[in-house]
């Protein structure tokens, strides 16, 4: 399963119809340098992750959230090209001298900038800078994107009327980091309610979600001998509950997933959609 | 003559016990063989969870059928004891039934036990249906093969006889009580056992006195065969669920432990006032070993995990990987983790308490690579143990003797990482096209 760099073939369902906006040169993405230059400090640093930085599908997620965080003037940085890899994988995968290394040299650039806040759009970089940093010197408060964007719709910062979700069935897939890992089960599922949608729970989910299969480096290698993929398997879990949209907070899950999808011949009526994309595409932004 | 069945009863007492306490002995000797683990913090949440998870099996509602029956045959196990101790006393004191002058409340404890082993007796029924007839698939999976199977089964037969030697005893003490013969104090009432009458027809007082007496002495040598029998079985959790859970981890799931002896490496690295090429101090200790190959480079915490898991498979049954078919089974890392610590136990005996190399480890000889990369580090296990159990730390501990001592990880990883440590993310992409993204339409 591993991601080629050209990234996965992107979907094209039209429900989520803002392609003809997406111009990135609208987004207004200032890095920590620049502010730091500038002698401003912003609320919060936007962590991309490499899959969000470099994957053509998480580009899209990146993209979406940035526009939210636009449009609810929120004050955000990201660190560009002094971001590097959690060391997330090299971590799972039994590495821990990488995982130290990477994690030493990001605190460093972090506490330079006298970083308090962390919001990602990745459950791995989101868990490994809550959970491991502190105990190498990185402390921070660390929200997932979910849990900011709900924060910004009780705070009236952004809203999500127009109801162009209104009564779509959704189901969303539990990221393991996110649900079991850290509890964070019902942020995501608020902020699809707010959408007016129909939001339908598959047989495995919360507690009990079923792994993409993507966690634990497997991502970046290829499965063991089995009767079949776990992507395989979840997807099949997620059309039972006969879908319009497959949600998903983790942009490794929305590759496996899209994976799935294709792998059953049915893309052209099942998006798979993070839940970033979801709120940008009802403020039709 | 008068005291020798008092005198043998003792003697029966003391050796179970003993033989007990020396099992005991054995289990705390071969749990302390793994590494240290700091679980001092938290002492008032670490008795919340024993409290909760194994007292209250609060994760056991998950699957409600086997939870309704699993709490029959708990409660039934501990409530049951409390005439345990009237057995013992009696047969210590040469008493029949000491507590009797509770009157009301005897006759009440009496009763509920009678109700209680019924019901254990319809469980133990039921289980052993799930197991051998129903054939759940997490009891037929191929760890489960041969001993565990029969082990399983094993622990269901022994406590159907004692329950049934139990109402046995109860049944021809009742009839005993009603004939008026002496030493049988009439007391407790039978709500289940008097139905066993007609069984008792036509035997003599003497009959019935032999009846009851050899079920008595039958249920507690049965009840001491039982105690020396867990550690040789899966059953040990009845013991070993309140410390596991006490010493389980309270920290998110998410969080694996970061290893010390990196983090002072990778802090020496960082030091630019530190000489390159000093030679390590005269004295200094051997470089810590990186991750596990055997089961003495594990904790003590995930050894003592090892002897509480009782083989339910809920782990198992919620892993993908094993749901996929994959070689993986989380049952099985435990499963292995004890076999091989047994024989590693073993083998300190057989040679005067010093390890003699077997050529023999717990990773290839019991754990396969293919298993241990078939992880998806998703956690499922842990959630699904109702005891707490973390068979994701051995997985990851041993990944990391794989990757850090061995430098065997599967190529695609050695990929992933080499990308990581060249420019800063899993893919080959340049760190410094981190943020294309904003220009890109």
């Amino acid at each position: 399963m591993a991601l080629q760099p050209d990234g996965p073939v992107e979907l094209g369902t039209g429900v989520l119809n803002n392609e003809h906006n997406d111009m990135g040169s609208d987004l207004k993405v200032p890095t920590m340098a620049e502010m730091f230059a500038a002698g401003q400090r912003p609320e919060v640093l936007f962590w991309v992750g490499c899959a969000g930085s470099f994957d053509d599908r998480a580009k899209k997620i990146t993209k979406a959230f940035v526009k939210i965080l636009n449009k609810a003037k929120v004050s955000f940085a990201v660190l560009g090209t002094e971001e590097s890899c959690t060391g997330d994988p090299a971590k799972r995968a039994g590495n821990e001298f990488l995982f130290q290394m990477q994690a030493v040299t990001n605190i460093e650039v972090m506490n330079a900038y006298e970083i308090k806040k962390v919001v990602t759009a990745c459950p791995h970089c989101f868990n490994t800078i809550k959970n491991e940093y502190p105990g190498l010197g990185g402390q921070y408060e660390v929200v997932h994107h979910t849990q900011f964007l709900k924060q910004l719709l009780d705070e009236g910062k952004i809203s999500m009327e127009g109801g162009k979700f209104k009564g779509k069935r959704i189901t969303y897939h539990d990221p393991c980091y996110l649900g079991r890992a850290n509890q964070v089960y019902e942020a995501p599922r608020e902020l699809i309610q707010k959408l007016d949608a129909e939001l339908i729970e598959m047989r495995d989910c919360r507690k009990r979600g079923l792994c993409c299969g993507a966690g634990g480096a497997q991502m970046f290698k290829e499965p063991e001998k089995g009767d079949k993929d776990v992507n395989v398997e979840r997807t099949e879990q997620a059309l039972e509950t006969k879908p319009e949209i497959i949600a998903a907070g983790c942009p490794f899950c929305n590759t496996m997933m899209t994976d799935g999808v294709k792998n059953k011949e049915r893309e052209t009526s099942v998006a798979v959609m993070d839940i970033a994309e979801l709120i940008a595409g009802a403020e039709d932004l | 003559m008068e005291y020798l069945p008092n005198i043998l009863f003792v003697l029966i007492l003391v050796a179970g016990i003993g033989f007990f306490s020396k099992n005991v002995k054995r289990l705390s000797r071969n749990i302390k063989l793994g590494r240290e683990a700091d679980v001092s913090d938290n002492g008032p949440q670490r008795w919340k969870n024993m409290v909760r998870i194994a007292l209250g099996q609060n994760k056991m509602g998950v699957r409600p059928v086997a939870a309704f029956l699993h709490v029959i045959v708990y409660v039934g196990f501990i409530i049951i004891n409390i005439e345990v101790l009237e057995i013992v006393l009696d047969g210590i004191l040469g008493t029949h039934r000491l507590f009797a002058p509770l009157g009301g409340l005897y006759d009440f404890l009496i009763g509920s036990f009678e109700v209680l082993a019924a019901l254990v007796i319809a469980a133990v029924v039921i289980f052993w249906l799930r197991r051998n007839i129903i054939r759940l698939r997490r009891f037929t999976k191929p760890e489960m093969e041969g001993w565990p199977k029969k082990d399983g089964n094993l622990i269901l037969y022994i406590e159907l006889v004692l329950m049934i030697l139990f109402l046995t005893m109860n049944g021809a003490d009742y009839q005993l009580q009603q004939l008026g013969t002496t030493h049988y104090v009439q007391a407790g009432s039978f709500p289940v056992s008097q139905f066993l009458a007609p069984f008792f027809d036509g035997l003599s007082e003497e009959g019935l006195i032999a009846v009851e007496r050899t079920a008595w002495w039958l249920h507690i040598v049965g009840i001491l065969f039982f105690l020396n029998y867990l550690y040789y079985s899966k059953h040990l959790h009845i013991l070993l669920a309140f410390p596991n859970t006490y010493y389980g981890s309270l920290r998110p799931k998410g969080q694996f432990r970061n290893l010390d002896a990196v983090t002072r490496e990778v802090r020496l690295m960082m030091d630019p006032s530190a000489d390159p090429f000093a030679a390590p101090a005269e004295n200094a200790p051997l470089p810590e070993k990186f991750g596990a190959s055997d089961v003495m480079d594990l904790s003590w915490v995930q050894l003592l995990n090892a002897y509480t898991c009782t083989e339910c498979g809920r782990c198992t049954s919620e892993c993908p990987a094993n749901r996929t078919g994959k070689k993986l089974s989380p049952r099985k890392i435990m499963m292995d983790t004890r076999d091989r610590l047994e024989e590693v136990g073993r083998n300190l005996e057989a040679n005067k308490g010093t390890f003699v190399t077997d050529d023999k480890q717990l990773l290839d000889h019991y754990i396969t690579r293919e298993e241990l990369w078939a992880c998806t580090s998703c956690n499922a296990c842990v959630e699904a143990c109702p005891v707490s159990i973390d068979p994701l730390s051995i997985i990851m501990d041993m990944r990391q003797y794989l990757v850090m001592e061995q430098s065997a990880a599967p190529s695609d990883l050695n990929n992933m990482m080499g990308n990581i440590e060249n420019n800063g993310a899993p893919w080959p992409f340049n760190q410094m096209d981190r943020l294309n993204w904003v220009q890109e339409s």
